[in-house]
């Protein structure tokens, strides 16, 4: 191989088209942030014209109507599909799974390097749809037809032609990501490493696999069929031509409530392994939460139409998905309780990724329980479009993507680049964000249920908005102070990973497998020979032992017989 | 590069495993795929009767005998890889040609049967059921393709006597071959026997 892990290599196999698990974890990361700049980019031009309409934008000009509709669809896109899915998914399961199994790397490297590559293609193509005749896609993140099916609505007909080609790749990336991880998973655990001793960042990342990987087939049936109303004339959704736009609304979110859990999974599996660490306690309830994740991925498939109660569909199957959506809460709460459980009466440390850790839970709550509103029919009716909808699910998917995610990366980052971040600028970074995150988006929820609709370019049309005039400003100011917050992320990321002090193999002194390995790991992780595992992954403070925790891989003899069932 | 990783344990499941683990979950991922659409088509069907006039002009012996072809190129399929189970190059090397060929038999009948529907005017635009047929019939040919160049490079492989460093690969692409057969089988009745 040209890539031989013991020889000196190349940049271009080490650092472009490297298989190691490790690099092309970090390549997804950095892919990622670089997205979310973009995304971020079209947040600020958005709130620009809702905080004071119909002037100049500085660095831009005026955010006119169609360019809104752009800017609208391409946030949802870049945010949801090209932020959260290579952060959370991509870049933590990369990262995180062989370590925390005691793999050397994934079980088709290769195909992990060309999925790493397909997902690249696919970023390229839906920036490329900024550039081409008619502009970027405009019928919203979701495409509902007949917008994104017909150029006659939006005026757009290659940027849709090219968001379509870009989920394409995506999904094809994500679904050779889905079989290499749940491959590895299955297949690559060391010896002792029993499916109950699976640490939780690894389960929950499996768990988003799977929540990935058995919703998104009926969606790609759709996308083709949406390409080719697009391009060869054909009318599935287009009632005009006997087709049915409700179609690509049930495919979508078939596809789109799984989803949200495929990003919210892995931002749970990294704060469960953030908070035994910093409170030195077992997690409360591991099997409980294993099981609660199972149930929760099972009814995931049941619920999307809580997505569509006002869309037209059959009134008698609001009551079944509202009964469904309901019950999907429990699981959540379990593994909520749990959470706090594990708190309780622990020695907690707040360091940043226990910062960012709690500053999840108390966010995601608020999300999780306006989303009990809104799967409720009859507030729905009331709620949908609004901004209330628009608050909920920043509640949710910026706790999972930023919250969740960041407390992963200043979790795993010394493992990442051997390098300590610093931790004032760490702590920095979440106060301007926890602060303007809420800052922003409580008011927006105020907003909503004033009567503010979703995706209108300018609200100084309504008059009933009036009133909102000073809000919108203020939330707009917010955000901005919000994004100017990741300055110090940013500074600290870069800076750290050239110029921070060396971190040793186990700076927080955890127990799982990847703090084993040298930090950072070599191409193979774990030198000649494979670590066995005897214990849980969460044997911390144990009254049995002098040092504080157990770490897997350290045999503990007789007292340690109990102790993996954790 | 693979068995890399297992070699350090024989507790460890093999590379075969893990491979054949990984085949069945891209068909459990296609069979999403061609779910989504089937089920698409069926809630589509029930609700419109009078595509049965539509399905009328689907002929159902060429159907019936590009289902044959189908089957009988499963069953070179299966010859093609008990034959590689006894390291018969011969053999394999054959059946894995026939395969080949029945699958391009049933391309080129499809071909016929579109160009025979394009020629009355039945395009994909011509209405819901037409653009249903051509997506899905459509969707399953592209699977046939790239199952006849999965199984041509295995023929080329094994010409070249490079066959049984691989010879795991005919039962992967074996698998994903018999799952394109099976989907035809779900099409078939639906479009074609529905009239």
């Amino acid at each position: 191989m040209t890539n031989d892990p013991h020889g000196p290599q190349k940049f271009i196999w080490k650092y472009i088209l490297s298989t190691d698990h490790k690099m092309i974890a970090k390549q997804y990361l950095l892919t990622g942030l670089v997205m979310a700049l973009v995304g971020a980019f079209t947040a600020y031009l958005m709130r620009w014209q809702l905080g004071y309409p119909n002037t100049n934008a500085p660095g831009w000009g005026l955010v006119t109507p169609d360019k809104f509709n752009m800017l609208v669809t391409m946030h949802g896109t870049i945010m949801v599909f090209f932020v959260g899915m290579p952060l959370l998914v991509a870049a933590l399961s990369n990262f995180v799974i062989p370590l925390q199994i005691g793999a050397r790397d994934m079980a088709f490297p290769r195909l992990n390097m060309l999925s790493y590559w397909i997902f690249v293609l696919s970023c390229v193509a839906l920036l490329a749809s900024f550039f081409v005749p008619g502009g970027a896609p405009a019928g919203g993140w979701t495409g509902y037809p007949p917008l994104s099916a017909s150029e006659q609505y939006t005026g757009v007909h290659w940027g849709m032609v090219l968001w379509i080609t870009a989920l394409a790749l995506e999904f094809a990336s994500f679904t050779m990501g889905g079989i290499n991880y749940l491959a590895t998973f299955m297949c690559l655990r060391v010896p002792g490493m029993t499916y109950f001793r699976v640490p939780m960042a690894t389960w929950f990342l499996i768990g988003a696999s799977l929540a990935f990987f058995f919703s998104v087939g009926p969606l790609i049936a759709g996308a083709v069929m949406l390409l080719l109303d697009n391009v060869a004339g054909t009318g599935f959704y287009i009632p005009a031509q006997g087709g049915e736009p409700l179609l690509w609304q049930h495919l979508f979110w078939f596809f789109g409530h799984p989803e949200v859990y495929v990003i919210f999974l892995p931002a749970v599996g990294c704060v469960l392994e953030i908070l035994p660490v910093f409170s030195r306690k077992p997690i409360f309830g591991y099997r409980a939460i294993v099981w609660s994740m199972g149930a929760a991925l099972a009814l995931s498939y049941i619920v999307w139409a809580h997505h569509m109660f006002i869309s037209g569909m059959n009134p008698r199957l609001a009551t079944p998905f509202s009964i469904t959506t309901i019950l999907i809460s429990v699981p959540f709460a379990v593994i909520i309780f749990c959470m706090l459980a594990s708190l309780r009466q622990g020695s907690i440390r707040l360091d940043t990724p226990m910062l960012w850790g709690l500053g999840f839970l108390a966010t995601f709550l608020i999300g999780g329980l306006t989303g009990i509103f809104l799967g409720s029919a009859s507030a729905d009716i009331y709620l949908h479009d609004t901004y209330f909808v628009v608050a909920h699910f920043h509640y949710t998917f910026f706790p999972s993507v930023f919250f969740g995610g960041f407390a992963g990366i200043y979790f795993w980052y010394p493992k990442l680049f051997g390098r300590r971040y610093n931790e004032t600028l760490g702590k920095i970074h979440f106060w301007m964000t926890f602060i303007f995150f809420n800052a922003t988006f409580w008011p927006i929820f105020r907003v909503g249920a004033g009567g503010m609709l979703r995706r209108i370019a300018d609200p100084t049309q309504y008059r009933i908005l009036d009133q909102f005039k000073e809000m919108n400003s203020m939330i707009s100011v917010a955000a901005f102070i919000l994004i100017l917050g990741q300055v110090p992320f940013v500074w600290n990321f870069f800076w750290s990973m050239f110029r921070g002090p060396a971190a040793d193999a186990n700076p927080w002194r955890a127990g799982t497998l990847e703090w084993l390995a040298p930090s950072p790991p070599p191409h193979g992780n774990w030198g000649p020979g494979l670590p066995t595992v005897y214990v849980g992954p969460y044997e911390y403070s144990r009254p049995d032992m002098a040092d504080d925790f157990v770490p897997q891989y350290r045999p503990v003899g007789v007292l340690g017989g109990p102790a993996g069932q954790a | 590069m693979d068995g890399a990783a297992h070699s350090d344990s024989a507790q460890m499941p093999t590379a075969h495993f893990t491979a054949k683990l990984a085949i069945w979950w891209l068909i459990g991922s296609e069979i999403m795929i061609f779910g989504g659409l089937i089920g698409s088509f069926i809630l589509f069907r029930l609700a419109r009767p009078q595509w049965a006039e539509m399905a009328h002009h689907l002929s159902v012996p060429i159907g019936s005998f590009n289902t044959l072809i189908l089957l009988t190129s499963s069953y070179t399929m299966v010859r093609a890889f008990v034959s590689s189970g006894r390291r018969d190059r011969t053999a394999t090397c054959w059946n894995l040609l026939v395969t080949a060929l029945l699958g391009l038999t049933f391309l080129c009948v499809k071909g016929y049967e579109y160009a025979g529907k394009f020629s009355h005017g039945y395009y994909p635009n011509a209405g819901l059921f037409w653009a249903f047929y051509f997506t899905m019939t459509g969707l399953h040919a592209l699977h046939v393709l790239i199952g006849i160049i999965a199984i041509l490079i295995l023929f080329v492989f094994g010409l070249r006597d490079r066959l049984w460093p691989i010879a795991s690969r005919v039962e992967f692409t074996g698998l994903y071959w018999h799952f394109v057969d099976v989907v035809w089988i779900f099409l078939f009745p639906l479009l074609y026997l529905t009239s």
